[in-house]
């Protein structure tokens, strides 16, 4: 019998904003879930974000973005994910998120939006539901 | 977040209480506790104003001056920021507390791609001289102090305040200005450092240096608790990490040859205010003695003025709530509160839209009713620290302290604090904390209104603070406008100079204040240091 490949998570930090406790927990809850997680660090640009995505081989992107830019920055990166034919990686987002952004974030191709406050569940059960099997 | 923990049996009755700090409160203290703790007044307490300072580094507290309020404000371009400013000081603010945008905190001037999304978006941009000259417009800089919240670049920062001070006819020592310039809380809990650890708090002791000699009014640092708080860690915990960073930075400049009784005095701190009122209370007291005690035993200082511990305890952002907005605004009050009855000099607080977005006018304006009303309406200003001689606020206190201590102690075992947040140790412990915090709120262990208990009901539609996508043009067209009126070749010339004294280990200070007047913009000068200082490669702590 197969063992079942253990879903890969990169969590990533965007550009310039440096609150990353939400990150962080994330990603230890994401663990705890029974996936696998790299962390990229603060203060990476979405072409560093797309590359580690590749060479990481990962199943889902999760940006990390407290400072209010995540449309610009959701924007880059789908226009990369596309580029670099990254279609098939889950990209989902978490941080502070006005309500009324999330329909423009789904419409850019934003798969799962997790304002702050989200429980862990909720977030482990939608990437179990929505990761592409078999990549 | 910061609540304590309770256990309770199945009527609601609360069986245990423990605080984050880890000390358990009882339902009861009368004089034995006081007994027990071995509790004296002039040993523990002194007079107000008096070592060891437990009750207040003033004699009259309050009675003799209001504190100070100082809300972080700055969005988009400068001429915004100055509004906001005027705005804040018409309606009985007494202190300025800047907020950069991040590119300006990072380093990196309005047109650079690194910049882009962020220009003006959580602070001020700010490229050159030219636009502090247009914030602090009609401000009176020898009348109000202005706190900068500034780390990375809080050295290009601090000479462009003297500049522009200068420029306005003001003396650099009339000036009061205090950059937060504590890099190593950025490296625990805010991000936004640029260079590595070792040349990051050379610069740090360069201001302190270069503010000790030359701007006697200003405070050089401003030690962060704070951040470290939001981002996970105890209250016990935020004034030992923020101790010890005050020793790495006080360490820097002794080793230079200075005595730390010749600037510790200007240092200060920046202290959250949310959670369980008792140990918040607890903690201030207690963290005043052990500053004192500290000092005079780690570096002999005996001056009174210089053995304060003088801060802004304000904030706090962990406790607001994007759930039931409205909440936060009493949240607000309370917080308020704990920070008068813990003697704050100088406070603020994070405005009630703090989980959506940077204040809107309304919102920072309640911030400030809140201070005011506590402080003319409610009594605060009557006595000082009224609380002193409660059984329970004196045991809590000293039990405190030994936390606080024993907090110090885990530092200084894994190598003092520049040791430990280059290894990630105070990171892995914070992220630690901060995943069980969040365990418990998901499961119901902790209980935070609105979130987890009494959700019922509609939330209030919040006005939010627009960002203007416009602010980033103006921004770099008025950047190409100072580059092309500049004297290209003395900007130049005080850039070289600059990397010479980078290079050679000279206080870099004097230097940039030259680079500041000639307009030399935050990006020329962030990236003369990135050439000789390299960037801080963040320890990995998964």
């Amino acid at each position: 019998m197969m063992a079942e490949r253990k879903i890969r998570v990169l969590v990533a930090k965007p550009g310039l904003d440096g609150h990353d406790r939400g990150a962080k927990v994330i990603a230890h809850a994401l663990k705890e879930a029974g996936m696998e997680v790299i962390y990229t660090g603060l203060h990476q640009t979405v072409e560093s974000i797309a590359r580690q995505a590749l060479q990481e081989d990962v199943d889902v992107v999760g940006l990390s973005i407290m400072s209010g830019a995540h449309v610009p920055i959701c924007r880059k990166l789908m226009d990369m994910v596309r580029k670099e034919g990254l279609d098939d990686v889950l990209v989902v987002v978490g941080g502070v998120i006005p309500n009324k952004d999330i329909s423009t974030l789904k419409d850019l191709g934003v798969q799962g939006i997790f304002p702050g406050g989200t429980r862990f569940d909720e977030i482990t059960a939608f990437i179990k539901n929505n990761v592409k099997t078999g990549r | 977040m910061g609540v304590a923990t309770y256990i309770k049996d199945e009527k609601d009755a609360i069986k245990e209480v423990i605080l984050q700090s880890g000390i358990k409160v009882k339902p009861v203290y009368r004089p034995e506790d006081l007994e027990r703790m071995g509790f004296d007044y002039h040993k523990d307490l002194g007079e107000p104003g008096e070592f060891p300072f437990t009750r207040s580094i003033h004699p009259l507290g309050y009675r003799s001056r209001n504190w100070t309020t100082r809300q972080y404000t700055g969005f988009g371009t400068p001429e915004q920021t100055n509004e906001r400013f005027k705005l804040m000081i018409s309606h009985g603010q007494t202190g300025l507390n800047v907020a950069f945008d991040l590119p300006t905190q990072m380093g990196y001037d309005s047109d650079d791609p690194m910049a882009e999304g962020e220009v003006g978006r959580v602070g001020m941009a700010v490229d050159s001289l030219r636009d502090f000259e247009i914030a602090f417009k009609d401000i009176r800089l020898n009348k109000i102090g202005s706190g900068l919240t500034i780390n990375a670049v809080a050295s290009i920062m601090l000479a462009m305040y003297q500049s522009v001070a200068e420029k306005f006819g003001y003396k650099k020592e009339e000036i009061s200005a205090t950059p937060q310039n504590d890099i190593l809380k950025e490296m625990v809990g805010r991000g936004a450092w640029i260079y590595p650890v070792e040349p990051a708090v050379r610069l740090i002791g360069d201001t302190i240096e270069y503010s000790m000699k030359e701007l006697p009014r200003c405070n050089p640092v401003s030690v962060c608790g704070y951040h470290i708080r939001e981002s996970g860690c105890t209250p016990a915990q935020e004034i030992s990490y923020a101790f010890e960073i005050a020793f790495a930075y006080i360490d820097e400049v002794v080793r230079r040859g200075y005595e730390a009784k010749d600037f510790v005095g200007g240092l200060t701190f920046n202290l959250n205010i949310y959670g369980n009122m008792w140990e918040t209370v607890a903690k201030y007291r207690a963290a005043r003695k052990l500053w004192a005690k500290l000092l005079r035993e780690r570096y002999g200082v005996e001056d009174k003025r210089a053995l304060f511990l003088r801060g802004i305890f304000g904030g706090g952002g962990s406790g607001m709530t994007k759930q039931q907005p409205e909440n936060n605004i009493m949240r607000g009050a309370y917080y308020a509160l704990a920070a008068a009855l813990s003697g704050a000099q100088t406070t603020a607080l994070c405005s009630f839209d703090e989980a959506y977005t940077i204040p809107t006018e309304r919102a920072a304006l309640l911030s400030l009713r809140t201070f005011q009303i506590l402080m003319d309406e409610i009594g605060l200003r009557d006595t000082v620290d009224p609380l002193a001689g409660s059984y329970f606020v004196e045991t809590l206190t000293k039990e405190m302290e030994q936390k606080i201590l024993e907090e110090m102690a885990s530092v200084e075992k894994a190598g003092g604090m520049v040791e430990a947040v280059a290894s990630g140790y105070v990171q892995r412990e914070v992220a630690r904390q901060a995943y069980e915090y969040e365990k418990n709120l998901q499961e119901g262990k902790v209980i935070k209104v609105g979130v987890n208990k009494y959700t019922e009901g509609m939330d209030m539609e919040v006005e939010l603070h627009e960002y203007n996508e416009a602010w980033a043009n103006q921004q770099i067209e008025r950047l190409k406008e100072v580059k092309r009126t500049r004297d290209g070749k003395a900007v130049k010339a005080t850039l070289k100079s600059l990397e010479k004294a980078a290079r050679e280990k000279t206080n870099v200070m004097p230097f940039l204040v030259d680079c500041c007047k000639a307009y030399a913009s935050v990006g020329e000068m962030a990236n003369v240091f990135r050439d000789v200082f390299g960037e801080h490669k963040e320890p990995s702590i998964f």
